[in-house]
C-alpha cells in the first residue's frame, strides 16, 4: 500500500543527529580543537579563508570542524556566515613590495635584491610517509627565522622590489598604470559578474575561485590550449600591513597585517602593430600560504587576457565566460548536487514522452504489433 | 542507533536551530539587502519577462536548491503574510520542509499547506492545481533562467538576442523536434511569450502547467540565485507557450486518473509499489489530493 511521502522534518532532525555522530567519532579519543585546527591544519585553514573570502583563521578553523574536514563545504558556511555582514570600507592597494617575507623564489633570476629565501615549503620534501608522525605529542623546535616571522609588516620595511619592476626599468615588461581616477572595482559579493569584466572583476573572481578548477584550467595552457610561455617571477610569502584612510583622518592607517601569497607569472608577448614585442603579466593573489592557488591564478589571468592583447580567442582557459560562470565551488556544487533532490515532476513529464515515442517507433517498425513493451 | 522519537529530537532541535530569530534580521536577508532585491523586483514587474541582474547573496542554503526564490520571498514578506512552500507541488517534501522551516525559524510567520489560504507560496517545479486569485504572489524557485542557455551558453550573446527580440534559435529547436519526432519533445520548462515581447524560462515546470500563468490574478516572481536574476509576470498579464499554427501547444494528458481521489484534471506523478513493476498515480499537489479525499470523505459521512 502506498504510503505518502512524510516526516520530512523528522528525517531532516534525525539526519542532524547521524552527522552530529560521524563528525564527533569514537568518542574515546579526544575532541579536535578550533584552536589545533588553526595551528597544525594551517594549509587547509588558509584555503578556506581564501575561497571563503574571509580573513580569519578561527571562523575558518571552526567551519572545517563543522564540514568534517569538507573543505568546500567549510568554504560555504564561511560563505554563509559573510554574506549579511556590512561592508566598512576598502583599504587601500597592497604594499607588496614592502612585506616581511617568510619565503620569496624567482624563477627568472639566480640571484636579484632581496635574495631568494626557501622558507617553509613542502617542494623539496622527499615524499616519504613520515612514520615518526604516527606517535602522538610531538614537540617540533622552533627556529630562529620563525621569530622574525612573527615581527610585524611595518610601513618602514626596507623595500624588497618585485621582479617585475626590475624588469620596467628596461622597459621589457607591459606596465599596468593606474586607471585614470582610480575607480573602485566592483564588490562581486554585491552585484552580480556581468560580461564583459574588466581585470580587477576578474582577478576577484579568480581569487574567490575553486582551487582544482583554477589548478585544471592552468594546466590546461600548458598543454596547448593557449599559449602563455610562462615563468615565475617571483612567488612571495609574508605579512603585509593592511592600510585605510578613513574619512575622519584623511590619511592612511595601518589595521594590522595579513599573511598573503603573491605570484607574479612574466609571459612572452611577440607585439602587434603598435606595439614593440614585450613581456607580458599574469598575476595572483591569496590570502595565507596558497602557492598552488596563487600560481595558478596568474596562468588563468595572463590566459584571460586574450582579447585584449589581440591573440586569438581558441581554448577553454581564455574564454572568458566559460572560466568565471564556473570557477565558484558554491555554484558548482550546489547546482550539480541539487540533482539530489526531488524532480518526480521533470521526469513523469519525460517518461509519458518516451513511452509516446516508443509506442510511435514501434507502430511504425511493426503496425501489427500492441503498444508499448517492456 | 535507535529510531528517535520526538522528546529525544527536541534538544537537538534547540541546539541546531539556536535562537536564530533574536541572531538575524527578520526573514534572515539585512534591510540593505532586501531594498537591493526590491528594486530589481520593482523593475522585472515593469519589464514582464525581462531577467533583471540582481546581487543574489550567499545563503545558508545552497545554490541550485532555491536561494533565488529564498531571497525573493524574504524581500516580500511581512510578518502577516501566510507562506507554503512546495517542491514539486507537495507541502512534505524534503526540500519544502526544510525551507518551511527555514522561515518559521527567521521570520516566525505563520504556515500553511492550503494554497487558498497562502499570501505567499513559493514553489519548486509545480504550480498548485486550485487557481490563485488576485493578492496572491507566487515565487518560482528558478535554476536556469535563460530560456536559450542551451542552445547558446554565452549571456553576452543571449542578451543581444532578447534586445533584438531575435529568438529564431527556440523556433528552430522547437521545428527540429517535429521534423525529427513528429511532435514537440519538450515536456517541462517550455518557453513561453510573456506580454508579446520577452520570451522566460516558466522554471522546469511541467508544460501541464504552462496555461496556468497565462493571465493569472497572482503576482508571479521568479528568483534565480546562482545565475542571479530575478524576473516576474505581472498580475493578467499573457503568457504564450511557443507554438505553430499545424503543431499548437499542447499540454500532457494521462489515461489514469488519481488513486487517492479519483482526479482525472490534476498532474500524475507515477509511483513504484513494489518489485514487479506495479505502478500507481497519484495528484502531485498534495494540497488538492488532500482536500479531494477530505471533500469525499465528508461526503461519505454525510450520505
Amino acid at each position: 500500500m502506498y504510503v505518502a511521502v512524510k516526516g520530512g522534518k523528522n528525517a531532516i532532525l534525525n539526519s542532524y543527529r547521524l552527522l552530529a555522530e560521524q563528525r564527533r567519532g569514537d568518542n574515546r579519543l579526544p575532541e579536535l580543537s578550533v584552536p589545533q585546527i588553526q595551528q597544525q591544519l594551517k594549509l587547509a585553514v588558509d584555503r578556506v579563508m581564501n575561497e571563503g573570502s574571509v580573513y580569519d583563521s578561527e571562523l575558518a578553523a571552526l567551519a572545517i570542524k563543522q564540514a568534517s574536514g569538507d573543505l568546500i563545504e567549510a568554504i560555504f558556511l564561511l560563505r554563509a556566515y559573510r554574506a549579511t555582514l556590512p561592508r566598512l570600507g576598502i583599504t587601500l592597494p597592497l604594499k607588496t613590495e614592502r612585506m616581511s617575507l617568510k619565503r620569496r623564489i624567482s624563477a627568472t633570476f639566480k640571484d636579484l635584491p632581496g635574495g631568494q629565501v626557501l622558507g617553509p615549503t613542502y617542494d623539496y620534501t622527499q615524499r616519504l610517509l613520515d612514520f615518526t608522525l604516527l606517535a602522538s605529542s610531538q614537540t617540533v623546535p622552533t627556529t630562529d627565522t620563525h621569530k622574525t616571522e612573527e615581527q610585524p609588516a611595518r610601513m618602514d620595511l626596507p623595500v624588497t622590489p618585485r621582479v617585475v619592476d626590475m624588469l620596467n626599468s628596461e622597459g621589457l615588461i607591459e606596465t599596468r598604470p593606474v586607471p585614470p581616477g582610480d575607480p573602485d572595482p566592483v564588490d562581486l559579493t554585491r552585484e552580480p559578474l556581468r560580461f564583459p569584466a574588466v581585470r580587477a572583476t576578474r582577478l576577484q573572481n579568480l581569487a574567490r575561485g575553486d582551487e582544482g578548477f583554477l589548478l585544471a584550467m592552468a594546466y590546461s595552457t600548458q598543454r596547448g590550449y593557449a599559449h602563455s610561455h610562462p615563468f615565475v617571477g617571483e612567488v612571495r610569502l609574508g605579512q603585509v600591513a593592511l592600510e585605510i584612510v578613513p574619512e575622519e583622518l584623511g590619511f592612511a592607517i595601518s589595521m594590522g597585517d595579513i599573511e598573503i601569497t603573491e605570484c607574479e607569472m612574466v609571459n612572452q608577448f611577440a607585439g602587434s602593430k603598435t606595439e614593440p614585442p614585450q613581456f607580458t603579466r599574469g598575476y595572483g593573489l591569496a590570502f595565507g600560504h596558497s602557492e598552488r592557488k596563487a600560481m595558478a591564478m596568474s596562468l588563468v589571468d595572463r590566459a584571460l587576457r586574450a582579447d585584449e592583447l589581440g591573440e586569438p580567442i581558441e581554448s577553454p582557459a581564455q574564454m572568458e565566460e566559460f572560466v568565471l560562470s564556473h570557477s565558484d565551488s558554491l555554484e558548482a556544487s550546489g547546482f550539480v548536487q541539487h540533482l539530489k533532490l526531488p524532480h518526480y515532476v521533470d521526469f513523469q513529464s519525460e517518461l509519458e514522452l518516451i513511452r509516446k515515442m516508443r509506442a510511435a517507433a514501434s507502430q511504425a517498425t511493426n503496425p501489427a504489433a500492441p503498444g508499448v513493451t517492456a | 542507533m535507535n529510531a528517535a522519537n520526538e522528546n529525544d529530537l527536541a534538544p537537538l532541535a534547540e541546539v541546531a536551530g539556536e535562537d536564530v530569530q533574536s541572531n538575524f534580521n527578520f526573514a534572515y536577508l539585512d534591510e540593505r539587502t532586501k531594498r537591493m532585491i526590491r528594486r530589481a523586483l520593482l523593475k522585472a514587474v515593469a519589464i514582464p519577462g525581462y531577467q533583471v541582474p540582481f546581487g543574489s547573496r550567499e545563503m545558508p542554503l545552497p545554490y541550485g536548491w532555491g536561494t533565488g526564490g529564498i531571497q525573493v520571498t524574504a524581500s516580500v514578506i511581512g510578518p502577516d503574510d501566510v507562506l507554503k512552500i512546495i517542491d514539486q507541488g507537495s507541502d512534505d517534501t524534503v526540500n519544502a520542509v526544510n525551507i518551511r522551516r527555514f522561515f518559521e525559524r527567521t521570520a516566525g510567520v505563520a504556515t500553511t499547506t492550503h494554497t487558498h489560504e497562502a499570501t505567499l507560496i513559493q514553489t519548486r517545479h509545480r504550480i498548485p492545481e486550485i487557481p490563485l486569485h488576485e493578492g496572491q504572489v507566487i515565487v518560482y524557485q528558478v535554476p536556469v533562467p535563460e530560456p536559450m542557455q542551451h542552445l547558446e551558453p554565452r549571456e553576452t550573446e543571449t542578451r543581444t538576442l532578447h534586445g533584438l527580440a531575435e529568438y529564431g534559435l527556440l523556433h528552430v529547436k522547437l521545428y527540429e523536434d517535429i521534423a525529427k519526432y513528429g511532435h514537440i519533445a519538450t515536456t517541462y520548462d517550455y518557453p513561453v511569450l510573456v506580454n508579446g515581447r520577452y520570451i522566460m524560462a516558466p522554471s522546469p515546470i511541467p508544460k501541464f502547467d504552462n496555461p496556468k500563468m497565462h493571465m493569472n490574478p497572482a503576482l508571479q516572481l521568479f528568483g534565480a540565485g546562482r545565475e542571479k536574476r530575478i524576473y516576474a509576470v505581472p498580475p493578467y498579464t499573457s503568457v504564450e507557450s511557443l507554438g505553430f499554427e499545424d503543431h499548437p501547444f499542447e499540454v500532457q494528458r494521462w489515461d489514469a486518473s488519481c488513486a487517492l481521489c479519483g482526479a482525472t484534471d490534476s498532474f500524475l506523478d507515477e509511483v513504484i509499489t513494489d518489485d514487479l513493476g506495479t505502478r500507481m498515480h497519484v495528484c502531485s499537489d498534495s494540497d488538492y489530493c488532500q482536500s479531494r479525499q477530505d471533500a469525499l470523505a465528508n461526503s461519505g459521512a454525510a450520505a
